[in-house]
């Protein structure tokens, strides 16, 4: 019978996941996956206090275990805003109920919700193990579709967002085909700092558009500078040159392309008075 | 683990990651909670957390340690609420989604009292529901903290909005195929083809079999009948376990046995596969030199089937325009929530199976004859039925159990995973359809040319029906003097192509609705008047040659008028307006299609209904005992029902062609009524009496005379009943001759819709407005099912359009393949018309496939409307409509 261990110190977590434990978070993708039973000796990390919730005091700290209802529901500052959409949009209530931003990144699907809101707040990830703790950037973090720089000892315990990152307003656009509980066929995650109606810091990702979710440079100094009116018009398609599209069964590359492109002249467009 | 469990201490041992909602069903018997995926699409499972909605079947056993535990079968006052609000507004249908659907809506409630539409539909936008279209349910969630009145219904009971009469079960969890498990069941297990054409050899079942907890093996030459089922007796083709070769992904090949408290593992069942080349096409399936799936059947053609009347080409070579267009329609799963399942069990020498179905008595046909047994040695219960929606007309799993049970003679029971169900269930047959539609100058329409194309899998199930129904519905309602209508059905090695809401009629509706707008423009006429001029009318007749009456379309879109106008009046850049009709013949077309129905009334004085139509949702348990009460002329609450197996009550048919409400209505008048007359002519009084029933007694009051009969004095008779009616009633047709001539149905009904939307122009992304749908329904025997089946056909007819095309072994999962959720069906207003058929029982006709028909081509035409954009493949994929709007750009 494999065993089953759901502690609250994370020093023991950190032994279990050195001893090869599975982690399972909120078993949003490896309950789907699964036959009766989870496979393999499983570390359910639902009960470390120090892995859930977010913490203001020094930029921002979110534990890995935090579902997407407390990040919605949570008191944030406007840089956020991005985050906490796409936490609304994560399935439904069930999951983001039950869904962990962590699993999210350790599960790491080009269609990821949370990860364009992250790179856009230069989300670092902390990782530890029973010998050492390291940070890495998100953008390192995420290596190829669902591959991750976490090895096998190491246990994702948190997101950092850096406190000049807190700066500004975001927000978050998501296309599918349907309403509701949608895998993205693109989406864009935006981050603006302004002075007066100028913008003087732009981070613009964009996820399900390539490989893995990437920020796009070229879109970024293209709206430095700009005012908040005439952003929108300041994005060419070619600035979206770095995304390398697929064709799925839920759009053509062609049509992801535009999209993306679309949908960052629309989330730029509104909302950001 | 020790937690609470509704509100009582409970304890329970589970292994540590076993799913909860195994562990409330399997484990502590709860089995209000319902699996529909297993993966967190569908939001079946839900139950409370520490007050938190969650998906039971993503949460490890050993989590809910200490937790507190809320399912469906918990009793507290704001349940009771929403259960009875749920009731009232009618959003429960087949109430399979029902119980995900209260738990949720008690997380949203204990949060926010009294809700906006809008956080309904926000909240509860994880759980799916295939039947309702939303709408309802979102009303009955937002009123359920509002004291409602419980509506009081008196004097007759047809065209009263009666809750179903087997709500209570439906809010409370109701008991489906999975639900029942007698002790000691085996668990039965299939091997499955993971190509869609491939031979295969079985190694060494002795030493698989050997290992602990495995009771059985079975392959095709244990199968001791006719290993061939299918709904058409003279095609059946489909084996129940097949032989090498396996012809679609997804077909069994074998079955495993597990004891009841084995890990029923099947990963290294012993099997070799070879893959051979499929026909992934109907193109390639009849490509020159193609192999044949059925040798007996050239260029791989099941059938084809025609009607044709006067001399199409002469009449368009003469027209003043035409329209010339082609459509392609994908494969569309049905994704009822309720994956398929049932057990089965030996009562003395009978083989018992209770099982979801639509279709009891044709299911022990199938099933005897599979397992060589004689039909009287079958006895067939169906259990509450998860959504059907055509593809549970088929067998599915009851020769497997059955035969799982003859064999051992033990009891077993299956369950299908959604993977399963998805991949080896039928499917909508994809269409590719094209021809050509004339009219003249003034825009009477002067011929038609059509022909249709439908993959139909490698088995026949109900592809001849589609061949035959397609071309006799291909002019659409409206008077079409030339005609020439083909429609093939090709083997190819997809999956099996059956039964869907509308038997292929709704595909070639996409066609010939969005040429008429052409048309309709050619001609410079107003789409909705284009339509109104060529409706047929009483007198006309169709495109097989019958006369029409109580022709119900003209009707349909007079009353669509005036939310045309203002919805033109309304519509402007990107949001438009689109129309489309629809008519359905009810019933099997120029086949019989007997019912029949009994009632008895005992020495005790219990009046009993053997309503054997089969309710998967659409509401035959109410509507039936509706027609049956009205026509005896008792109270609906003096019946007790007694519902279809094939012990207990007659053949109903099959829930199918939507002729319940028709063909087993007309029985229930026709029994209602014997037995009215039965009683007074014991009585000797005139049919103006009143009849009652008041403590074993029959009362019969006419005026100032009163008589009584005394029930306990008479003898047991027939059936065990003191007094008993039984009649049959099929519907009076006449066969299609070589030409696809004759009267293929007695009723036909009608139906049209308007669509008003929103296209985002830079993305080709469809927002829906508002849909009114018009229906003829003849009489309306309950409003408030009728608008659930509307409002459900609606939300089907959006999943056609828009978004849901299944791609066998890529999108067996409920995220991969996409059906509406709460976001995507707008508010719908149904417009009620009744243009009473003589034929049907107090005038009505059928309803539950019409509704489906006219949804997709009206979002079609709207969307053309909007945009200029003419999509010809379905579905209407974001990428698809940005695409076709670039085309359409000057």
């Amino acid at each position: 019978m494999p065993a089953y261990a759901r502690p609250t110190d994370l020093g023991d977590a950190l032994a279990l996941r050195a001893a090869g434990y599975r982690v399972l978070a909120g078993g949003t993708d490896l309950y789907p996956a699964a036959g009766a039973r989870l496979a393999g000796d499983i570390l359910d990390i639902t009960a470390l206090a120090d892995l859930d919730g977010l913490d203001l005091r020094e930029g921002l700290r979110i534990g890995a275990a935090t579902r997407w209802t407390t990040i919605a529901e949570a008191s944030l500052p406007p840089a956020l805003i991005a985050l906490q959409q796409a936490a609304r949009m994560v399935g439904g209530r069930q999951i983001q109920n039950a869904g962990t931003i962590g699993g999210n990144l350790c599960n790491a699907s080009p269609a990821a919700d949370g990860i364009p809101p992250l790179l856009v707040l230069d989300a670092e990830v902390e990782l530890a193990s029973t010998t050492h703790t390291r940070r890495v950037s998100l953008l390192d973090y995420i290596k190829a579709p669902r591959r991750v720089d976490l090895h096998p000892n190491e246990l994702l315990t948190a997101i950092h967002i850096p406190v000049p990152a807190l700066q500004g307003k975001s927000a978050f656009a998501k296309l599918g085909a349907r309403r509701h509980l949608v895998i993205s066929i693109a989406m864009v995650a935006i981050r603006l700092v302004t002075v007066v109606d100028r913008i003087t810091e732009a981070h613009v990702a964009i996820g399900a558009c390539s490989a893995t979710p990437q920020r796009l440079p070229l879109v970024e100094a293209a709206l430095h500078g700009a005012t908040l009116t005439d952003a929108a018009s300041r994005i060419r398609s070619d600035h979206l040159a770095a995304l390398s599209p697929i064709d799925d069964i839920r759009a053509t590359a062609e049509y992801r392309r535009t999209a993306a492109f679309e949908l960052l002249r629309m989330a730029l467009a509104e909302g950001w008075g | 683990m020790i937690f609470t469990l509704n509100g009582q201490p409970a304890t329970c041992d589970a292994a540590a990651t076993a799913r909860l909602s195994d562990v409330l069903r399997e484990t502590l018997g709860l089995k209000g909670t319902k699996v529909g995926c297993d993966a967190g699409d569908c939001g079946a499972c839900t139950v409370l957390v520490d007050g938190m909605a969650q998906c039971a079947c993503l949460i490890p056993a050993a989590r809910i340690e200490g937790a507190n535990i809320e399912t469906i079968e918990s009793q507290t006052p704001l349940l009771t609420r929403l259960r009875a609000s749920f009731l009232r507004h009618g959003a429960a249908q087949c109430g399979i989604c029902t119980p995900g659907m209260v738990m949720t809506a008690a997380d949203l409630l204990n949060r926010t009292p009294h809700p906006t539409p809008a956080q309904v539909e926000t909240a509860l936008g994880g759980v799916l529901c295939r039947c309702t279209g939303y709408r309802k349910i979102i009303t009955a969630v937002a009123a359920a903290n509002t004291a409602g009145i419980e509506p009081v219904f008196i004097g007759n009971s047809v065209g009263q909005p009666i809750p179903r009469l087997d709500g209570a079960a439906k809010v409370a969890g109701d008991c489906f195929g999975a639900d029942y498990a007698p002790v000691g069941a085996l668990i039965v297990k299939a091997i499955r083809s993971p190509h869609p054409h491939a031979t295969f050899v079985i190694g060494n079942l002795a030493d698989f079999k050997a290992r602990a907890g495995i009771a059985a093996i079975f392959t095709a030459p244990d199968i001791p009948g006719r290993n061939a089922f299918g709904v058409i007796p003279a095609f059946a083709d489909q084996p129940a376990i097949a032989a090498s070769p396996a012809r679609f992904r997804g077909e069994c090949v074998a079955l495993v046995a597990f004891e009841p408290d084995a890990d029923p593992d099947i990963s290294d069942f012993p099997i070799l596969w070879t893959p051979l080349p499929p026909h992934t096409s109907p193109a390639a399936a009849e490509a020159e030199n193609a192999a044949l799936i059925h040798p007996e059947r050239p260029l791989n053609c099941l059938i084809e089937g025609r009607v044709q009347k006067g001399n199409a080409a002469f009449a368009l070579a003469h027209s003043a325009h035409v329209a010339t267009g082609a459509i392609t329609t994908a494969f569309v799963e049905h994704a009822y929530i309720e994956p398929e399942a049932g057990a089965a069990w030996m009562e003395g020498d009978t083989l018992v199976l209770r099982a979801c179905t639509q279709a009891p008595y044709m299911d022990r046909e199938d099933t005897a004859a599979v397992l060589g047994l004689p039909p009287t040695r079958v006895r067939i219960i169906p259990s509450a039925v998860g959504g059907g929606f055509g593809s549970k007309l088929d067998v599915s799993l009851q020769p497997l159990i059955g035969l799982v049970t003859l064999k051992t003679g033990r009891p077993c029971r299956m369950t299908y995973s959604r993977a399963e169900s998805m991949a080896s269930t039928t499917k909508r047959h994809p269409a590719e359809i094209h021809g050509r539609i004339g009219c003249d100058a003034k825009g009477r329409i002067t011929g038609m040319e059509f022909e249709g194309r439908f993959d139909t899998g490698p088995y026949a199930s109900w592809g001849p029906t589609v061949a035959n129904r397609v071309p006799v519905h291909a002019s659409g309602p409206y008077l079409t003097p030339h005609i020439t209508a083909k429609a093939r059905a090709v083997h190819t090695h997809g999956p099996v192509s059956g039964a869907f809401r509308g038997f292929g009629v709704p595909q070639a509706a996409v066609w010939q609705e969005t040429l008429y707008d052409e048309l309709a423009e050619k001609a410079g006429l107003d789409r909705l008047e284009f339509r109104l001029l060529n409706a047929l009318r009483d007198g006309d007749a169709s495109a097989t040659g019958q006369v029409m009456r109580s022709t119900g379309i003209a009707e349909c879109l007079t009353a669509l008028r005036p939310h045309w106008q203002r919805a033109l009046a309304e519509a402007g850049p990107h949001r438009g307006v689109g129309i489309a009709s629809c008519w359905y013949g009810c019933g099997n077309t120029g086949l019989p299609n007997p019912s029949t129905i009994r009632i008895g009334i005992t020495r005790s004085g219990q009046v009993v209904l053997h309503q054997g139509a089969t309710d998967i949702g659409q509401g035959s348990n109410t509507v039936i005992p509706q027609i049956a009460a009205d026509a005896l002329g008792l109270p609906l609450s003096a019946l007790n029902l007694i519902g279809p197996d094939t012990a207990l009550s007659p053949d109903a048919g099959k829930t199918s062609a939507s002729r319940q409400t028709f063909v087993t209505g007309r029985a229930a008048h026709a029994a209602g009524t014997a037995l009215r007359n039965a009683i007074l002519r014991l009585a000797n009084a005139g049919q103006d009496s009143r009849i009652s029933l008041q403590d074993g007694m029959i009362l019969i009051e006419n005026g100032s005379i009163q008589r009584k009969i005394n029930l306990s004095d008479m003898p047991d008779g027939t059936c065990g009943y003191a007094l008993y009616a039984q009649e049959t009633y099929d519907p009076p047709t006449r066969p299609l001759d070589a030409n696809g001539q004759g009267s293929p149905y007695a009723v036909y009904g009608y139906g049209a819709q308007m669509v008003e939307l929103l296209v985002n122009p830079a993305l080709g992304t469809v927002k829906l407005l508002k849909i009114t749908a018009a229906h003829d329904l003849g009489r309306v025997i309950n409003p408030m099912l009728a608008e659930g089946q509307i409002e459900g056909g609606i939300a089907q007819g959006i999943g056609m359009a828009l978004i849901e095309e299944y791609i066998p072994g890529r999108t067996d999962n409920l995220h991969d393949y996409l059906i509406p959720t709460f976001g995507d069906v707008p508010p719908i207003e149904s417009l009620l018309i009744e243009v009473p058929d003589p034929e049907g029982p107090f005038g009505a006709k059928g309803l539950g496939e019409h509704v489906l028909i006219p949804t997709a081509p009206a979002i079609l035409n709207a969307i053309s409307h909007a945009t200029g954009a003419r999509i010809t493949r379905l579905p209407a994929l974001p990428h698809r409509v940005l695409e076709a709007m670039q085309k359409a750009r000057p």
